[in-house]
């Protein structure tokens, strides 16, 4: 398959990226690429330019400290999956990463572009709302909860570029998902946390955007065990439904995937 | 870019897929086209050491980069010792997804080194043989990384 024509740029360092941005109306930034060119193959994305954010060395790294992890938003998924700093502090995190795709596409794939798009099935957006991230940008730090605004949507705007994501370390985590056998997105995945404010619950795959079950993190913050939510079940309205899976099959996976979460955070 | 060893300089469109432009312009074919969806893993490179899918990388990306297809990995007329153990494991049926396959078990060898069965499954989640060879092609990644680990085999 052939894209559209574009012009490639590489950016050699934040603010040149940004003006870059600004000097192209249809211009799109391109990291590992495993979810753009694919779209682009596909002629459902047609940029009149990319420019490449994946060489600058200071949007690559990992600082583990202070209560946080801080992940550079062109880590690949690779690095944070084997980070020794990463499993420490958040193994659940590190999980995560390790189950993206396939060991080709973690060696591409990174934080920053996988939570700019925000695709429905995407891991890191689950991990992201339930640890409470902070997304900071090249203009300012976006919580976590106002981040993530619809399918495929952020609070990103026009030329604001993702610097970094910061993750509170919690006291319990976990991440369960049940991948697609072919594309590995996740049909539904479920990340519970349990930090000193309380628990928080995000479901990724199973609706248009990953959100929060707020009587599950009720339930859990009296027993933090999965008997705590195991009469418990999510509508089906509003759920994804298409050839790999029925609304009501996935909302049923939501209540399993998380019993399985918190069973091994617990 | 530098492909397998030697300086490689062609004006190509900023859109070439990585896998045209080493199949069309280079005319290094032993790189397949399976799915173009980066899920099947026919197209399988290393770029600066690392397997990916050129499928899902322009070439452009690779501009500076070393990059190592299947025709790059025998050396001095002698076959990798993944592929040698390829042939003697009988790891291939049709033989379509086995540039990918050895690829990445050249990746998963160096990383990991000695493996079991279970480790070398779950490695291989992002290679898809469509005639289910998966047993031999198993054997054969198990065989190569024990005679490389042995030192019985030298690697390039």
């Amino acid at each position: 398959m052939i894209t559209y024509p574009f012009r490639y740029r590489r950016a050699q360092s934040v603010s040149e990226a940004e003006a870059m941005l600004k000097a192209s109306s249809e211009a799109k930034l391109l990291s590992g690429g495993q979810t753009l060119i694919a779209a682009m193959k596909m002629r459902l994305a047609n940029p009149s330019e990319l420019i490449d954010i994946s060489g600058i060395k200071e949007l690559s790294y990992i600082r583990a400290g202070g209560g946080a992890v801080a992940i550079g938003a062109a880590t690949t998924h690779w690095d944070v999956a084997t980070s020794a700093d990463v499993k420490k502090a958040i193994p659940a995190l590190s999980h995560l990463a390790s189950l993206i795709g396939d060991p080709a596409v973690r060696y591409k794939g990174t934080i920053g572009g996988s939570v700019a798009n925000n695709d429905p099935a995407a891991d890191y957006p689950s991990a992201v709302l339930a640890l409470n991230a902070t997304i900071k940008t090249n203009r300012r730090s976006i919580k976590a909860d106002d981040f993530f605004t619809g399918m495929f949507a952020t609070a990103l705007e026009e030329s604001e570029i993702i610097t970094e994501v910061s993750f509170p370390v919690p006291e319990k985590a976990a991440y369960k998902k049940f991948p697609n056998p072919a594309s590995r997105y996740a049909m539904v995945g479920v990340f519970a946390a349990k930090t000193k404010d309380g628990v928080r619950v995000a479901v990724t795959g199973a609706a248009p955007c990953v959100f929060r079950v707020p009587a599950m993190e009720t339930a859990l913050g009296k027993n933090f065990s999965a008997d705590a939510i195991a009469g418990m079940t999510v509508g089906a309205d509003g759920m994804n439904s298409d050839i790999h899976g029925s609304a009501e099959y996935r909302a049923h996976l939501v209540t399993v995937m998380a019993k399985r979460a918190v069973a091994e955070a617990a | 870019m530098t492909v397998n060893g030697k300086p490689v300089s062609v004006d190509t469109e900023d859109r070439t897929l990585l896998v045209y432009f080493l199949r069309e312009n280079l005319r290094l074919t032993g790189t397949h086209i399976g799915c173009d969806t980066s899920q099947c893993g026919a197209c399988v490179v290393h770029v600066d050491g690392k397997a990916v899918k050129s499928c899902t990388m322009f070439a452009v990306q690779a501009q500076g980069a070393q990059v190592t297809t299947i025709e790059g990995l025998a050396k001095d007329g002698r076959l990798h010792p993944v592929q040698e153990a390829f042939r003697d494991n009988h790891g291939l049926q049709c033989g379509f997804c086995t540039p990918g396959m050895i690829m990445t078990a050249v990746d998963m060898i160096r990383r990991n080194g000695v493996m079991d069965r279970e480790t070398i499954r779950h490695e291989l989640e992002g290679n898809i043989c469509r005639c289910t060879g998966y047993v031999n092609i198993v054997s054969a990644i198990e065989d190569a990384a024990k005679r490389i680990a042995s030192g019985a085999e030298k690697v390039a």
